[in-house]
């Protein structure tokens, strides 16, 4: 049974008027859709990021659901102790981490790396704008190559960290990665993992208007353009076999670079030369799908 | 080991029996020399049924910290325990503790901070950790570790308080030595110490609450601040008629925020803290037996500061002795640098000589105490009161050169 969009109606998000959010801003799209499936019996932890000033400030809030608020590095150590306490008291609850990259990739890692080892019983959300937008806008572990960042300002010339493999190495019951651009994907993602049991991981790749410099109407073609040249591939692992959810006809990479500006550096020819790589990622995501286990 | 009944253990199982006893719900802890043998204790009580909890074995000193709060907001009662480097790694967390108003609860084996790499006791790794918002006890038997941990989560849940403490106890002096102590009976420890109920937020769906969202200066930041010192002040009395209750339940009283010795026809008073404060109470009996005039006032309470207190009981003296474990580098001992300022302004000030010592496990006796008191009694009635701190127990060839900056300024 996949999510529709009439289930989607039906369910009530968390997210209420009045947010702090940019314009266009992906990440937002990300939370109406997970807290719509997640339920009002969930409780979020935020590590700083962009949705410590979404959520909108003191005393007021635009989420209608409990949030602890968390230091930048321990977010998955931080829900680890909510969901114990919870487990110890008898109540059962989602406990939701949701983070930016900065929180997820970098800084927050080893709290990340630890509780998925002791596969604690939550879902770590990761909504990647691909740099520190709340700091307004430097280079992360999740940076593509080439991405213009203030802290980059010539491009980035290293490739960003491979997040969803690196927690599915910690032979987690459930990862995934999806992006705004395809709504059900995420949807029917978020679905399949709150039924599970153990350490959830989902990577949603979340455009980011003023980060990547496109117009604000375009966040969700730029997220389905994404997809569609390949540059974030679908994908989930349930039990280490992976399985690619979204396989659309290729589009040049092209199309999806140049409606950004943070791409401005790029030449043609060395779009050609990432095209390469997006490829390569494709077809090992091919060959994984294959086998009996990734990890 | 029998409830109810005497055992001979170290501080170490002390502080987990303290535990298992306040019925924790959660402990969140890595191991860290000599704090170690306190999740070892922890474990096989869990795993052996005698505790009921939940045990996070986490990545980091970091994540032990975070996980302690996010269970206390969750509504659970929580236990941690660390030392030196851990204790500092958790600073970002220690505040976040005290700002969330998470009672969580903390023992810390106080270890010198490295480098150079050192594991003997001092109170550098808790002192510089002063500011954060935690109660801080230091405490001087393996009785009074079990004692004040039970007394502290009574004190730190009470409504008018809500922040989390830490009971210090000196590594391996206390930690790793084994000690007579009398163990309560579960049941009298659940009758002094209800269950928590988090009375002001917690984390719960059918109540949805967000918790640290963002401020700006003209929201109440600063009276949430304020709130804080406001509860710490308050914790004073609420920590004395603890004790009090806790003495005529178990018919033990170790003080609430200080305890005095011979204080009563004293003219001059070692105020120090921990172990010293045991070896101090020798020093005491045998310089009274010498005919000189002398009592201790044990600092057991850093964190709320009893200033009230120590002007009660201090004003009028001939001179006061305070013995430090740590140094605020170039501004002295924290203890005291703050003694002197609480009596700063009363009449009949008494003279502050502040000792540094003991650092990185160097042994200190009553010896060194009744030292450290004739060298500053010495210096009282000569008018010899030149600096604001001095060094103990140097090395001769260091002491010489100290003595040399001394004549200089």
């Amino acid at each position: 049974m996949s999510i529709t969009i009439h289930d989607l109606r039906r369910r009530e998000s968390s997210y209420l008027p009045g947010s702090a959010a940019c314009p266009g801003c992906g990440a937002t799209i990300a939370f109406r859709i997970a807290s719509r499936i997640l339920g009002p019996n969930t409780v979020y932890v935020v590590p700083a990021c962009c949705f410590s000033i979404i959520q909108s400030t003191y005393p007021r809030s635009a989420i209608s659901a409990p949030i602890l608020n968390f230091a930048f590095a321990a977010a998955a150590a931080a829900a680890s102790g909510v969901q114990r306490a919870y487990k110890f008291l008898g109540k059962d609850v989602n406990v939701v981490v949701w983070a930016g990259d900065g929180g997820t990739v970098d800084i927050g890692i080893q709290a990340l790396s630890g509780a998925a080892e002791r596969g604690e019983n939550i879902m770590y959300i990761c909504y990647d704008n691909e740099a520190y937008m709340n700091t307004g806008i430097q280079r992360s572990g999740a940076t593509p190559m080439k991405a213009i960042t203030k802290t980059t300002p010539t491009g980035k010339q290293e490739m960003p960290k491979d997040m969803p493999m690196i927690v599915a190495a910690h032979r987690v019951p459930y990862v995934a990665t999806a992006s705004v651009g395809y709504p059900f994907d995420l949807a029917n993602k978020l679905e399949k993992a709150r039924k599970i049991k153990g350490f959830k991981y989902i990577h949603i790749f979340s455009p980011c208007p003023p980060g990547w410099d496109f117009p604000v109407e375009k966040t969700a073609e730029v997220g389905k353009l994404a997809v569609d040249t390949y540059f974030w591939p679908l994908y989930e692992i349930v039990e280490g076999k992976l399985r690619v959810t979204v396989k659309p006809r290729k589009k040049p990479l092209k199309e999806f670079i140049r409606m950004q500006r943070r791409f401005d550096s790029l030449k043609d020819e060395e779009i050609e030369e990432m095209e390469k790589l997006v490829m390569e990622k494709w077809n090992f995501l091919l060959h994984l799908e294959k086998s009996e286990r990734v990890f | 080991m029998v409830e109810g009944d005497w055992d001979i253990i170290t501080g170490n199982h002390a502080a987990a029996l303290a535990a298992k006893l306040a019925r924790v719900n959660v402990v969140a802890a890595y191991p860290i020399t000599p704090q170690t043998t306190v999740v070892e204790y922890l474990a096989s009580f869990i795993e052996s049924g005698y505790m009921s909890a939940e045990y996070i074995r986490v990545e980091s000193e970091h994540s032990a910290m975070a996980a302690a709060i996010g269970a206390a907001a969750a509504g659970a009662r929580t236990f941690t325990a660390t030392s030196s480097q851990g204790l500092l790694y958790m600073a970002e967390v220690l505040h976040w503790a005290a700002g969330s108003r998470t009672p969580v609860g903390m023992a810390v084996i106080n270890r010198s901070v490295g480098p150079p790499w050192n594991i003997h006791v001092d109170h550098q790794d808790s002192m510089s950790q002063r500011d954060t918002g935690w109660l801080q006890m230091y405490v001087s038997s393996n009785q009074e570790v079990l004692d004040t941990i039970i007394m502290m989560y009574k004190v730190s849940e009470h409504p008018d308080v809500m922040l989390p403490f830490m009971v210090c106890l000196d590594a391996f002096v206390l930690s790793h030595t084994f000690m007579p102590v009398k163990i309560p009976k579960q049941e009298e420890v659940d009758e002094f110490l209800p269950p928590y109920r988090p009375r002001h937020w917690a984390l719960d769906p059918s109540d949805p609450m967000s918790f640290g969202n963002l401020t700006f200066p003209d929201d109440e930041y600063q009276e949430m601040r304020w709130s804080i010192d406001l509860s710490m002040r308050r914790a004073l009395d609420i920590m004395e008629d603890v004790a009090e209750e806790f003495s005529e339940k178990f018919g033990r009283y170790h003080g609430g925020a200080i305890m005095k010795y011979g204080m009563s026809d004293a003219d001059y008073v070692i105020l120090t803290s921990a172990t010293l404060a045991s070896e101090a109470e020798v020093a005491v009996d045998i310089m009274r037996d010498e005919g000189i005039r002398i009592g201790l006032l044990k600092l057991r309470s850093f964190r709320p500061f009893p200033h009230r207190d120590l002007r009660e009981n201090l004003q009028g003296k001939k001179g006061v002795i305070v013995v430090d474990r740590s140094i605020s580098f170039s501004s002295g001992g924290p203890i005291g640098t703050e003694v002197r300022s609480s009596l700063y302004d009363i009449t009949g000030s008494p003279p502050v000589i502040n000792y540094i010592t003991g650092l990185g496990g160097r042994d200190i006796t009553y010896k060194d105490i009744i030292a450290m008191s004739k060298d500053a009694i010495g210096r009282i009635s000569t008018g010899r009161l030149r600096r604001p701190y001095y060094w103990y127990k140097l090395k001769p060839e260091y002491q010489r050169v100290e003595l040399t900056e001394e004549v200089m300024s």
